[in-house]
């Protein structure tokens, strides 16, 4: 009897996250699909005029800045998050690892506000005065990003390179090739869809970063045509309007996040993929 | 001209030592220089004393009560919730449909940005649960953002717990539950306490899903239908706003120092029970 009890208690705990799951689903699209019926996909995934307490509800630019961001941080976090990971897996000793692999996670603990403040002090007037402009801008927001992406690429990155059997660098090694010649020729090779889920997941993590966003980005309203340009994401609009919206300019917001949630999870779904691909 | 492996070699090998060490690096200079500006304004009148004028005089005693008292009650609704669902997932059930599609939900959860659960957390919790700016909404919206990383660690725990120790259970004529209660959890504790620390850190650390769910009052939290305001949050507004740098960078040292505090002894209890089990 208690057995039993026991049992459906815990799948009833189980249930719950997919629950959580179905409720955030449907309050978000509940809120945000019918200014998408009432302004038109159209006006809203393609229009360029955010004006949301005057009817224009474009989020084209932002939709835009998210992905260039995302890119940015890309570039700056993917090869050197690579490096860390096949220094970690390939080269460092048992101690090294020891050290280096927590304080690399001790990275992702660092909050975000706290990556935009350093952001906004020491960044952003580099960037100002080394390369003109706002300072605000795509260059600020990648750079942070870049960093703050670089323990979800090291930590998935080593774990795919450290599932490559070690026979794989035997036999390359056996036949006279120098180590890095076995590792960008056959490990790296061998563990190449774990690598591209870290990077994705890591994508995931920049598209959805807000706070740290916000502080360094400058929130033009505008499509930046420069790398120095400020430019204002999908995270950050929801959460710099959201305190104070209310009617059509509410809904708009959870338009915004309709689209950021269909976004994040086809980035999910491909990079979950990945790693159960290779492993 | 070709140049020799064995050259190259040595120049990756020289290469990818520099990057790892430039990587930890970073993490040195954001805490050195939290830790350089923020030491100054740290003193026992600044942890004690709750926060006047907005945050530009005062401390920040109100800012740590509400963190604490977010935290606290999340992980108290997150782990019961969490480690139900890994013993559920790892003990009850053959993987299956069923199993991968609880995955699938727990996955997408982790994945979820912490502004979209702002944004439902304020849709749900504060507007149709009518619970308003409260340390309940916040303290709902906090647990499900935090789960799945309990959910993932209690798992890893509780598979590498050995098999030989339940059979001895079960041989002892033990059912499922007793086995599970008086075995595997004991042994699987370390490394599930290990899950509930990172998701503290976690938790001390997030601002977006909680500025919209909790607010930012300053006065301190009495009951679960108040507003009340994190660390983190208040940083965050200091920051911002100009209010005061002086008190950000004070308000930055002590948020980091907890967090870093919490996720380094998290990390040791992991290693002791790799240790334990390998």
């Amino acid at each position: 009897m208690k057995e039993y009890f026991v049992k459906y208690m815990l799948m009833a705990f189980a249930l719950s996250s997919l629950f959580f799951l179905f409720l955030i689903f449907i309050f978000i699209l509940f809120e945000g699909l019918p200014l998408f019926h009432k302004a038109g996909l159209k006006h809203i995934i393609l229009g360029s005029k955010w004006a949301p307490t005057k009817g224009s509800f474009g989020i084209f630019p932002m939709i835009i800045s998210s992905f260039l961001v995302t890119f940015g941080a890309l570039i700056i976090g993917g090869p050197m998050g690579l490096s860390c990971a096949i220094y970690l897996s390939e080269y460092s000793g048992k101690r090294m690892k020891m050290f280096l692999k927590p304080a690399l996670e001790l990275l992702a603990g660092i909050p975000s506000v706290v990556y935009g403040f350093l952001g906004v002090v020491y960044i952003v007037p580099l960037v100002r005065d080394y390369f003109g402009g706002p300072g605000f801008s795509l260059l600020s927001t990648s750079l942070i990003l870049g960093v703050m992406i670089l323990p979800t690429v090291i930590s998935i990155s080593f774990d795919a390179l450290m599932s490559v059997p070690k026979t794989y660098r035997e036999g390359s090694l056996a036949m006279g090739a120098t180590k890095w010649q076995t590792i960008y020729k056959v490990v790296v090779p061998s563990a190449k869809s774990g690598i591209l889920a870290s990077f994705i997941l890591g994508m995931g993590r920049a598209i959805g970063e807000t706070m740290a966003v916000i502080m360094v980005a400058g929130n033009a309203l505008r499509t930046p045509l420069s790398i120095l340009d400020p430019l204002r994401t999908l995270t950050s609009n929801i959460a710099l309007e959201l305190a104070y919206a209310s009617g059509d300019h509410r809904l708009g917001l959870f338009s915004t996040g309709v689209v950021l949630l269909i976004i994040i999870m086809i980035l999910n779904y491909i990079a979950n993929f990945g790693i159960k691909k290779g492993s | 001209m070709r140049i020799k492996p064995r050259i190259v070699d040595v120049f990756v090998r020289i290469s990818l030592n520099l990057q790892a060490f430039f990587t930890v690096g970073i993490l040195a200079v954001i805490v050195a220089i939290i830790f350089i500006k923020g030491s100054p304004y740290i003193n026992l009148e600044f942890i004690i004393s709750s926060p006047q004028d907005m945050g530009r005089h005062g401390g920040i005693f109100s800012t740590i009560v509400g963190t604490i008292l977010l935290v606290l009650l999340s992980i108290f609704l997150a782990t019961p919730l969490g480690v139900g669902t890994a013993i559920f997932l790892t003990e009850y059930t053959k993987e299956s449909v069923f199993t991968k599609v609880i995955r699938f939900g727990v996955e997408s959860l982790a994945g979820i940005p912490s502004i979209l659960f702002g944004l439902f957390g304020f849709i749900f919790f504060v507007t149709k649960l009518k619970m308003g700016w409260s340390l309940l909404a916040g303290v709902l919206t906090t647990t499900i953002m935090i789960l799945p990383t309990i959910i993932r660690t209690s798992e890893e725990a509780i598979k590498a717990v050995p098999r030989s120790l339940r059979i001895v259970s079960y041989s002892l004529s033990a059912t499922k539950w007793e086995t599970v209660k008086k075995v595997v959890l004991p042994s699987a504790a370390p490394g599930i306490l290990t899950g509930v620390m990172l998701s503290v850190g976690r938790a001390v650390g997030e601002t977006a899903a909680i500025i919209f769910t909790m607010g930012s009052s300053l006065r301190m939290p009495l009951s679960l239908m108040d507003s009340g305001r994190t660390m983190a949050v208040h940083f965050y507004i200091l920051a911002r706003e100009g209010i005061s740098m002086e008190n950000a960078y004070a308000t930055a040292l002590i948020l980091v120092l907890s967090i870093l505090s919490i996720n380094i002894l998290a990390y040791y209890i992991m290693n002791r029970v790799i240790s334990k089990f390998s």
